[in-house]
């Protein structure tokens, strides 16, 4: 089947930028539930995806959205979920398999205001520490705040190329302004976009070990092959079979980790803007970053000398950045839409010279620039 | 007077169907989970479906561990959630074929809302539940199939709940082949493999077994033949069951209704009616 794409200038909604997104980096099959805000990538997926040859299902939650996709994947298709912070608490056990067995999902959080069913329709950043500590046991977690339209389809196509290349699920933490503003997008050709595939073996290798200690990112036959592998979410050997024990628990666990503090400058992504001479930086991703980019210009033009550090990657942590970071600033104020978070973190890997100011909001709405600005006159004049 | 000698070789035919590196296996002796997979390596070397196209999904508890032990592309996933991985993978990849092989816990109660849903899509899959009657891994508690005044680690008074009765709920639910065997049936529950194989939609078949250790000695079936011999007496193959009435109740009085309850060729599978969908004007491949 012809693969069919809408190139060239959109005026497009986030959540649509995301499944353009996703099917130019190759995903074939969808599962997912509906739920605000998130729907529009569903309900775009259920007539894109025959349009480029692939399968969509709507499945009856959010368990099973995520259980079908780690199926698909591992039959070598490229899959994708969509949900808000309902369907991810549903998630978050599968997304535990998708990490033990090592097989490439993403997950797009288009997060909206919480706990529990909190404000469907209004926007958050609340579920930043759930996306990396939300499912049991140690793991790591890679994810993508994107705050454009253009970075929703960037993001997306980067999403997928770390999952395939690190065999781990990603994910995308959207918001419920980005999901549902309409803003302009380019989508280039094909060709001009790197689209990363999982390795798998050869066909017919005598010696195919599917978790081969000796390899970071072992090659992953996939379903149908003939190496009749064996994928298990308990602590498995090299050959996939469970192996309880403490050894194969440190070993596996070791490696596991050692896939992303090995490759954190491959993954993680940061913006610094107006920060050559600043001495406050305000420390933001996601949609709040427009908002605070509006007020940073303010403050500069009444010359005060605050920059912007904004995340482009969450997860893994920018340790490293964080840390050199301040030692370049006085102050790190937060700006971000929930009652303090990411804050955590930065406190953790800021040097104790540097002082980190919260300017949390409780969600519903991003920070009205005059409020961030109020909050910059505010550290600036102390 | 003469002893006969035992015939030992080396290799049995359905050895190349069992990862036999990791033999023994786990499950305790009088368990009728051997049996299982031994007809599954049956049916899947009669099915002329190259061995490399089979895959076979499982949960969480004793039949989950099934997928470790069959040589086949095999999945070990999370508890109840088999249903939706193997959907998952058949959607993606119709070349397959997709066996999801896990007991009455993972499947009828934890998985509840998967199972009712894959029937309803009819989606091309097969659905192998042993039905144990409890939690054995876990060490005998109550599920959604515990008969009925039946005694469990969580139900020493006797089970006050009523179990569900699978074949009954998967007909409601629209499954086009439902079958239900005990542990003894082995050549039935090979046919009824095939069959399913065959059976474009989704299929279901309840394996009843014996569980000395987590069910039988708490009621009555002290060793594992003793729970052989109640399913050797008390099952009856009927033409025509009638399937409200076929919840096993493992009661001395009460028969067990056993065969294939129903087989429905006229409802269109999910893969077929998505490919017309899809695909108006093209043929299915």
């Amino acid at each position: 089947m012809a693969e069919k794409y809408y190139l060239g200038k959109h005026f497009m909604m986030g959540n649509h930028a995301v499944v353009e997104a996703a099917l130019m980096a190759g995903c074939r099959f969808f599962a997912g539930y509906p739920i605000t805000p998130a729907s529009p990538i569903a309900e775009r997926m259920s007539w894109r995806l025959p349009e480029v040859g692939g399968a969509y299902i709507q499945m009856e939650d959010e368990i099973a959205s995520m259980a079908a996709i780690i199926g698909a994947s591992v039959g070598g298709v490229k899959a994708m979920t969509a949900t808000s912070g309902p369907g991810l608490s549903l998630m978050l056990e599968n997304i535990g398999l998708a990490y033990m067995m090592e097989v490439p999902v993403v997950v797009v959080n288009i997060m909206r205001g919480g706990p529990s069913t909190g404000m469907p329709t209004l926007t958050s950043q609340g579920d930043i520490m759930q996306a990396r500590w939300g499912s049991h046991g140690d793991y790591d977690m890679i994810a993508y705040a994107p705050s454009t339209v253009q970075e929703m389809f960037d993001f997306t196509i980067k999403a997928f190329n770390a999952s395939e290349k690190y065999r781990t699920p990603v994910m995308i933490l959207g918001d419920q302004v980005l999901g549902l503003m309409t803003s302009d997008l380019y989508v280039p050709h094909k060709e001009e976009l790197e689209i990363i595939d999982r390795k798998v073996p050869p066909e017919g290798l005598e010696d195919y070990l599917p978790y081969d200690s000796k390899e970071l990112i072992p090659p992953m036959a996939i379903a149908g092959m003939g190496y009749k592998v064996h994928m298990t979410g308990l602590t498995h050997n090299e050959k996939g079979y469970p192996d309880v024990s403490v050894g194969a628990q440190e070993k596996l666990m070791r490696r596991l980790k050692a896939k992303f503090e090995q490759n954190l400058s491959d993954i993680i992504e940061v913006e610094e803007r107006y920060m050559e001479d600043a001495d406050i930086a305000i420390a933001c991703f996601g949609s709040e970053a427009r908002s605070v980019l509006n007020a940073v210009k303010k403050a500069r033009e009444e010359n005060i000398k605050v920059g912007i550090f904004r995340f482009k990657t969450i997860w893994p942590f920018p340790k490293e950045e964080i840390n050199e970071l301040s030692k370049r600033v006085s102050k790190i104020i937060v700006a971000e839409i929930n009652l303090g978070q990411l804050i955590h973190p930065i406190r953790e890997y800021s040097d104790p010279s540097c002082e980190i100011v919260s300017l949390p909001h409780a969600g519903g709405t991003i920070h009205k620039p005059e409020e961030i600005l109020a909050k910059i006159k505010k550290e600036a004049s102390k | 007077m003469t002893r006969i000698k035992p015939i030992i070789t080396e290799r049995h035919p359905r050895d190349k169907l069992l990862r036999t590196e990791r033999l023994p296996h786990i499950w305790c002796p009088g368990c009728g989970l051997g049996k299982v997979l031994g007809a599954y390596g049956e049916a899947v070397l009669k099915s002329g479906i190259p061995v490399d196209k089979h895959a076979v999904i499982s949960g969480i508890g004793c039949t989950g561990r099934s997928a470790g032990y069959l040589n086949v592309d095999s999945y070990h996933t999370t508890h109840g959630r088999p249903i939706a991985f193997a959907t998952g993978l058949k959607v993606a990849r119709p070349d397959m074929e997709v066996t999801v092989i896990s007991g009455d816990g993972d499947l009828a109660t934890i998985g509840g809302n998967h199972i009712i849903h894959a029937a309803r899509r009819n989606v091309n899959i097969t659905v192998i539940m042993v039905n144990n009657f409890n939690y054995g891994m876990t060490g005998g508690q109550a599920s959604a199939t515990t008969p009925h005044h039946a005694k469990t680690t969580t139900t020493r008074y006797g089970n006050y709940e009523y179990p569900f009765n699978m074949p009954f709920l998967m007909r409601a639910a629209g499954a086009t082949y439902i079958a239900r065997w005990t542990a003894l049936h082995i050549k039935q529950i090979t046919d009824s493999i095939l069959k399913s194989f065959e059976n474009k939609g989704f299929s279901f078949i309840e394996v009843m077994s014996p569980c000395p250790k987590g069910f039988g000695k708490k009621n009555k079936f002290r060793e594992g033949i003793h729970q052989l011999r109640y399913f050797e007496e008390h099952s009856y193959l009927g033409d025509k069951h009638d399937l409200t009435d076929h919840a096993p109740s493992m009661h001395p009085d009460e028969d067990l209704p056993i065969g294939e309850f129903f087989a429905d060729g006229g409802r269109i599978d999910f893969l077929s009616n998505q490919w017309k969908i899809f695909h108006k004007d093209e043929k299915q491949g």
